[in-house]
């Protein structure tokens, strides 16, 4: 065990060498928003909202190695501000209608909101023309809801080693792409048993046939915030991390 | 059966009258007047524009979705339409008979779902019109005058409404948007702590809605005349019908009757409904026109709803409401009701119904059952048919191999009522308004015709009294000749 510490938002955080402030902040408890970050894989730092102030400096929590004696702001209104502006351009760009989305109640993303409180879009919406992908006969794609975090793509290269997914294009044109001849899931060698056909953090993977069989009032985070159920809760995946 | 003024013969040398209700949810519409120099009404339309891309919204989504997404199309009966598409997943799920559990979870939800939709609907929207009358002031006939004036009925109103509202939460997990209903059954049973805490009032709510029928049958009675005459049609009844012919709100064939009750058909399977009924188009209306195949457009146009169901039905299963059906149906001796401002009575009764059957589920242990969900062999074609709060609702879907809508085909109540609700503002208008200025209490009364068949587009609203509306007198030029608008907050402005 090391004694390398650091304080974040007033609490010391003990941490090992080459930990990252969010691997030593989720083992002590501590819950940085996050979309993007699953500690069972490589850390990208790509959804930005693990936003934190590292000695007055801004920094993505899960890609930041914690150094020792620093001091780290996370839960200052600043910062809340700034993810709360990032949320509410995440909702506009997809197609987000909670009421009717399945995983309504036990999405991340809708969940974070709720803790931010990011309780209305502020942006107009881009209402995205997305098409549905149903050709695979266990699993349906929902591309509406797709936030780009990228965890689909991590978990079928490192965990399932199948490399279906990937993201293409630039900007405002990125898009996940399947890796098959017609570009369908169908067409892949996809099985809804992958790591990857249960990492998505919002709904974009639907089982088939399935839909909205736990009651409300009892989906994940129903009765409990995100910060205190979910991952943070669970600390200690830590499958092929690189 | 049908009214004349539906095409005026010279349109062009007519004055155009708009009342137009702005304020929509999920529809929007307007009634068209057309009048002569002398005052005297040619035409009269109502025209709707009803749930605007309803179908377009569901194609290409995956079908276990519907019964959650479809709630989204209306503010005003999300359960109906909940229930109804549930239903039509069952068979696209092969689940030709659910749980008793899920069937009477389902019910119950229902039947929560009719009764604060009938509390609203009479308590809120139409008891100002009904107590005060048609040309009460503006600011006073509405829900804030009830209030003032009668504050325990207000009362009432608003805790039956609750007491529904309750019903739904409990099985659907919400108030509004729940998820009870899934294909092939329903997601969770009724847990014995929240049968108790609906058990604890229910007595009481048997009571109020016992008030409620024995309110509007003297206020009917008191200038029976008027009721029985105004915006009355002669028409033909559609509602669904239990096989050995009782009141039905949820699941069972089509019966239809004709205006002097003979029968039309029934027990029709709902799922064969195209061969039963066609919907016809007219170039002035974005709203379909259903009718009777066997009787044609002009014959076979018919009501749905509370006046239909009760009209319809050989008796009501549960013993109160029944007494309250014969009595009911005293008033022609026996014969079909066709005063358009009865429905409101009809309304009551179903509303005690509801009362009465909720108790009576509450005490079966089924649904505490862990039996939830049943499903078989997939099929492309799924048909969900119920008996909404404002009538019969279709849902029929048609879907691919890979789960995905490809077709929807809704006949939500209102558009069924489309023909009936026509003749009624023609008959208004003909009997109270021709010849007359056109002021804003005579107005109303076409509102108040329409509103006796709680049409989406009348509770849209939410607000009696405040629909703003802008009244237009066009010369046959084009050219505005006066106007007059009525705000949400009841002011009345003129201009010329
Ligand atoms: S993915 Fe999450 S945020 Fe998006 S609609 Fe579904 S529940 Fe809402």
């Amino acid at each position: 065990m090391s004694n390398s510490r650091f304080v974040i938002d007033g609490k010391d955080i003990p941490f090992r060498p080459g930990q990252t402030i969010m691997d030593a902040a989720m083992a002590a408890g501590v819950y940085i928003p996050h979309l993007c970050h699953n500690p069972d894989y490589a850390s990208t730092g790509n959804c930005r909202l693990c936003l934190v102030k590292l000695n007055g400096r801004y920094v993505s929590a899960c890609t930041q190695p914690a150094i020792a004696d620093s001091q780290v702001d996370n839960q200052i209104d600043e910062i809340n501000q700034q993810r709360k502006t990032l949320l509410q351009m995440l909702f506009v760009e997809g197609n987000h209608q909670c009421p009717g989305c399945e995983k309504s109640g036990r999405c991340q993303l809708q969940a974070v909101a709720y803790y931010v409180g990011m309780l209305s879009p502020y942006f107009t919406h881009f209402y995205p023309r997305r098409e549905l992908d149903a050709s695979h006969p266990e699993m349906v794609l929902d591309f509406n809801r797709c936030i780009l975090c990228g965890l689909c793509v991590r978990a079928s290269h490192s965990a399932d080693k199948k490399n279906i997914f990937a993201i293409s294009g630039r900007g405002m044109d990125s898009r996940l792409v399947i890796n098959s001849t017609s570009g369908k899931l169908g067409d892949s060698n996809f099985s809804a048993h992958d790591a990857a056909a249960s990492v998505c953090p919002v709904g974009v993977f639907l089982p088939k046939h399935k839909g909205y069989e736990v009651p409300i009032g009892q989906r994940l985070y129903d009765r409990e915030p995100i910060a205190q159920v979910g991952d943070v809760a669970h600390p200690n995946h830590q499958r092929d991390k690189k | 059966m049908t009214n004349k003024l539906e095409t005026a013969s010279n349109p062009e040398q007519l004055k155009r009258v708009v009342i137009e209700p702005l304020t929509r949810v999920e529809g929007h519409g307007k009634v068209t007047l057309l009048v002569d120099e002398d005052q005297q009404i040619q035409q009269a339309r109502l025209h709707i524009v009803e749930f605007r891309g309803f179908e377009k919204f569901i194609q290409g989504r995956p079908y276990w979705e519907l019964p959650v997404l479809v709630q989204r199309l209306c503010g005003i009966c999300p359960v109906s339409h909940h229930l109804a598409a549930a239903k039509a997943t069952d068979m696209l799920v092969g689940a030709t008979e659910l749980s008793p559990a899920a069937e009477k979870i389902r019910r119950l939800m229902h039947f929560g779902q009719t009764l604060q939709s009938h509390a609203l609907h009479f308590f809120h929207l139409s008891s100002p019109d009904l107590l005060f009358g048609y040309d009460d002031a503006v600011r006073h006939r509405n829900i804030i005058g009830v209030i003032e004036d009668h504050p325990e009925l207000a009362k009432k109103g608003i805790m039956l409404r609750k007491y529904g509202q309750e019903v739904i939460r409990v099985t659907a997990g919400k108030r509004v948007h729940g998820t009870g209903a899934i294909p092939g059954g329903v997601n969770k049973s009724l847990s014995s702590e929240d049968r108790d805490y609906l058990l604890k009032d229910i007595k009481q709510i048997i009571a109020w809605a016992q008030d409620a029928v024995e309110l509007i049958k003297t206020i009917y009675l008191e200038q029976l005349t008027y009721h029985r005459e105004f915006a009355s049609v002669a028409s033909n009844s559609m509602s669904l019908i239990t096989a050995s012919g009782e009141h039905e709100l949820y699941h069972g064939g089509l019966r239809a009757k004709d205006a002097q009750g003979h029968t039309l058909f029934d027990h029709a399977d709902c799922t064969h409904y195209e061969d039963y009924l066609r919907e016809a188009v007219k170039p002035w209306s974005y709203m379909k026109f259903p009718f009777i195949e066997t009787l044609g457009l002009d014959k076979g146009w018919y009501r749905v709803g509370p006046l239909a169901r009760i009209n319809n039905c050989d008796r009501i299963a549960t013993p109160m409401a029944e007494q309250r059906r014969q009595e009911f149906m005293q008033l022609e001796n026996g014969q079909p009701v066709h005063a358009t401002l009865a429905t409101h009575w009809a309304r009551m009764i179903e509303l005690l119904h509801c009362t009465e059957a909720i108790e009576q589920l509450l005490a079966d242990k089924d649904l505490q059952g862990s039996d939830l969900l049943h499903t078989g062999d997939m099929q492309h074609r799924g048909i969900g048919v119920i008996e909404a709060p404002r009538g019969t609702l279709f849902h029929h879907y048609e879907i691919d191999d890979d789960g995905v809508v490809e077709k929807a085909n809704l006949i939500v109540s209102t558009t069924h009522n489309n023909q009936a609700m026509n003749e009624s503002i023609r008959q208004v208008a003909t009997n109270y308004l021709s010849g007359h200025e056109l002021t804003e209490p005579l107005l109303n009364q076409i509102e108040v015709a329409i509103r006796a068949y709680d049409p989406c587009l009348s509770c849209a609203t939410h607000a009696l009294g405040k629909m703003p509306l802008e009244i237009e007198l066009v010369a046959a030029d084009g050219s505005t000749l006066s106007r007059i608008s009525k705000r949400a907050t009841g002011e009345i402005c003129s201009t010329r």
